[in-house]
């Protein structure tokens, strides 16, 4: 098989030479982004990739993708391999601490060294613009009348977005149980089931609406951020009476075992990445907003999280 | 004729020197990813787009175009000559085109797949030129209900590749069905017939499963006869180049394929598998040479080949006008889009005419690229097959291990490419066909999600299965599929139906 082989190797070799970026004088890092290529963890990683890379923050840094179960299978995996080693690094979020405990999964969140919260996205509740739905409020009383009427599309089972709805629903009274969730596997059937009007409404992180809102093919009817969202023209949900405040958050984290120096040392990086211009600049491109929060606040604001998705994720009947 | 003014346009800054070299690079880059099984063209887009970052829009999102029609054609090749499907779209490829290569067609093969693919992206792409609006407008109008009867129309279709023995055939169908089944539950979120293991939450890879059951099964069974080493496959009977009969067998499926692939691509849960099972499915009933399935029918190749590129041009369609990325490689470019702040979607043609229509005339150009890169490289390739058998099936093995590894480098996916391969084996021993297997692990969650999806927004109520008028002429069209040929049987056997040309 000399062709495809030599093929093989020219690929490795024409894909090596164009991640690998410059000559490293900083320390060499590896991100893995326990997902495949193209969602929100892959560009968190290869966010971070670029500001590193392109501010001489770090020498070269890997991207690595293990994807599988919601996050966990990378998760395992790193826990296991990386043990020790600050120049090792994984993204994660509100999602993986979803699936882990509806997976049961073996390693959690406690293997590793939780180490910044870097962005977050608040969610959008949204129509079509053809829908007879014109705001949040007609959507409760319609809930509140035949749960099972109100059809919500979204995210994978128990994710963000379906947390959300059974929270709406809780807050209003409603069984969330009886919540008629419609999980789609990707952004895009989902985007396209609200297009065309096969939901009753759509709910996602809001920039995966963004640029339909714009072009003027779905109506915001309200987000679930603590205050109104400049640029987002749609009330808040607290605004319409529904005490409920959601956010999508990403965060990175670092190997069990670290030295207190080793951890200093990556917080540091980590610190430092955040502030470049290159890091803001994307978080402006991509629409996530800055939700940067370190070390021991960020760990006891996990510990917080992880506590409130069990509890939802219960309701809805999704967890014991 | 507003577009095609555009499209020329659009040409002229995809044939600019700068854009044409991105164009090639792409091209030459998909179709390296797309021989190898595993590695495929999102993985290449994402690897890129870091280094493509200070670029110019234009010139990068050109060569990720590039990439992706690339991809779809590489796929072919190792299909065809290896029996190792790249990616899961030219699986069908795999069933009528090796068995031309192993009888010393597989230049004819190769050609009409490249050729078929050419032809089906030239007019996918003048589709997707002149017709978005209204192709994005009807795909949209698929509902769950409407996805769940096209399945239904794939299975019903299908089931003529499932060999001579229809008992055997179920049995390797619900044998794919079964392994589908496997891992979380899309709708529920809950676990099935995961044993434990976290590695299976996901389910049961399709490339994997592909490459294990028609690579490795194949050639163990091979090698597991007697004299198997001895026995020499020519490389080359008869010509290397298509002949006038080739030719003449070849342009319908290609047009078939490709009203199959553009429209189904464009749908958001369509994908680019089902219009390969469509097309494989019409050509084998429309055939004047029914003899040759299961021999090594160019129909089957070209047909299929003609559809997955077909299919790629489609999934540009939801991305360019809606924004909505439908497949992996098409969400990346999305990403790339975004990261030079550019939304796709009606405002992008309005803001950046130049870029959009620059990339829509690059996939002319890319196509074109394509065939004069592989149409000479189809005598090196087939010399493949010269090489001594132990030779060969030894690094069947190892390129199908490599391409595994390189997707998805862990020990769980080694060891479950190796128990589907004596799995493939196992069913290649007794005569079981491998083609339903890897049909039902593809088709099986797919019909069962879009059916509790329309299940969830109907509340239960199962005529929506009729009461939506595209659910129930695709449904009608099922129920002719599978009674139409017993019906004909029974009064007369040879008669084509169908035919309308």
């Amino acid at each position: 098989m000399p062709v495809p082989l030599r093929r093989l190797l020219a690929a490795a070799a024409i894909l090596a030479t164009a991640a690998a970026g410059g000559p490293a004088l900083a320390a060499n890092l590896k991100i893995i982004a326990p997902a495949s290529p193209g969602g929100g963890w892959d560009q968190t990683a290869r966010s971070m990739q670029q500001a590193m890379q392109s501010e001489k923050i770090a020498g070269s840094v890997q991207v690595e993708n293990v994807p599988g179960a919601g996050g966990t299978i990378g998760l395992a995996q790193f826990a296991n391999r990386a043990k020790g080693d600050p120049h090792q690094l994984i993204v994660g979020g509100y999602v993986m601490v979803g699936a882990i405990i509806m997976n049961d999964a073996p390693v959690t969140l406690d293997a590793v060294t939780p180490l910044a919260r870097l962005t977050g996205e608040y969610e959008a509740i949204v129509v079509a613009t053809d829908s007879p739905i014109k705001t949040i409020g007609e959507v409760i009383d319609k809930l509140k009348a035949n749960p099972g009427s109100v059809s919500w599309g979204g995210g994978s089972a128990g994710g963000t977005d379906h947390i959300a709805a059974g929270l709406i629903a809780k807050a209003v009274g409603v069984d969330p149980t009886k919540v008629n969730y419609i999980p789609f596997s990707g952004g895009g059937e989902s985007l396209a089931a609200v297009l065309g009007g096969q939901t009753t409404v759509g709910v996602s992180s809001y920039g995966e609406f963004d640029a339909q809102v714009k072009s003027g093919k779905l109506r915001v009817l309200a987000i679930t951020a603590p205050e109104r969202v400049p640029g987002i023209d749609a009330p808040t949900m607290k605004e319409s009476g529904v005490d409920v405040e959601v956010q999508n958050w990403r965060m990175v984290a670092g190997p069990p075992g670290l030295t207190p120096e080793g951890k200093a040392e990556i917080l540091k990086t980590i610190d430092d990445m955040a502030k470049t211009k290159t890091w803001r600049d994307t978080l402006k491109t991509k629409g996530w907003t800055d939700t940067y929060l370190a070390g021991d606040a960020f760990t006891a604001q996990l510990k917080e999280d992880i506590a409130k998705a069990h509890t939802i994720l219960r309701d809805i009947g999704l967890a014991e | 004729m507003d577009a095609f003014v555009s499209l020329a346009g659009g040409l002229a800054v995809a044939l600019q020197p700068t854009n044409l070299l991105f164009c090639l690079i792409g091209v030459t880059l998909g179709t390296a990813v797309g021989v190898l099984p595993g590695i495929g063209p999102a993985l290449t887009v994402a690897l890129l787009l870091p280094v493509t970052f200070k670029l110019d829009p234009a010139g990068s999102l050109i060569m990720f175009a590039g990439i992706y029609y690339g991809g779809m054609y590489g796929g072919s090749t190792s299909s065809i000559l290896l029996n190792t499907p790249g990616e899961s779209s030219s699986i069908v490829t795999a069933l009528e085109g090796n068995l031309m290569a192993r009888a010393g067609r597989g230049g004819p093969a190769l050609a009409t797949a490249a050729i078929g693919s050419f032809v089906a992206g030239a007019i996918a792409t003048l589709g997707l030129a002149l017709l978005a609006p209204y192709v994005v407008s009807v795909a949209l109008a698929f509902w769950p209900a409407d996805y769940f009867s096209l399945m239904i129309l794939a299975f019903a279709t299908v089931s003529a590749a499932f060999g001579d023995s229809a008992l055997r055939g179920l049995t390797s169908l619900f044998l794919g069905l079964a392994l589908g089944l496997v891992g979380i539950d899309l709708m529920s979120g809950q676990a099935r017939l995961d044993f434990g293991v976290p590695d299976l939450l996901d389910g049961v890879e399709v490339t994997t499963a592909a490459v294990a059951l028609f690579a490795i099964g194949e050639t163990l069974f091979v090698v597991s006869r007697k004299g198997a080493a001895d026995e020499t496959i020519e490389p080359i009977k008869g010509s290397l180049w298509m002949t006038r009969e080739d030719w003449k067998r070849s342009w319908k499926p290609w047009l078939r394929g490709t009203a199959f692939g553009f429209p189904i691509g464009a749908m958001p849960a369509g994908g680019a598998e089902i219009p390969t099972f469509l097309s494989y499915a019409t050509e084998r009933r429309l055939t004047k040479h029914p003899e040759e399935f299961g021999k090594g029918a160019i129909e089957g190749v070209a047909g299929p080949e003609a559809a997955n590129n077909a299919s790629a041009a489609g999934t540009l369609v939801p991305l360019l006008t809606l924004g909505l990325p439908t497949s992996a490689t098409a969400a990346i470019m999305l990403a790339g889009f975004q990261q030079y702040g550019l939304n796709p979607g009606p405002l992008l043609f309005a803001a950046k005419p130049n870029l959009v229509w620059g990339l829509i005339a690059s996939l002319f150009v890319a196509n074109a690229l394509l065939l004069i890169l592989n149409l000479p490289l189809i005598g090196l390739w087939v010399r493949l097959l010269s090489i001594p058998r132990p030779w060969l099936y030894g690094g069947i093995l190892v390129f199908a291990t490599l391409g595994t590894l390189g997707a998805n480098p862990s020990l769980f996916e080694l060891g479950s490419l190796l128990a589907l391969g004596l799995l493939g084996f196992g069913l290649r021993v007794f005569g079981y066909p491998i083609a339903p297997v890897v049909i039902g692990l593809i088709l099986g969650p797919m019909a069962e999600v879009q059916l509790r999806r329309a299940l969830a927004i109907s509340q239960n109520d199962w005529t929506v299965l009729i009461t939506s008028p595209i659910s129930a002429v695709l449904l009608t069209i099922a129920a002719l599929a599978v009674i139409l040929p017993i019906v004909l049987k029974t009064r007369e056997k040879g008669i084509v139906f169908g035919e309308d040309d």
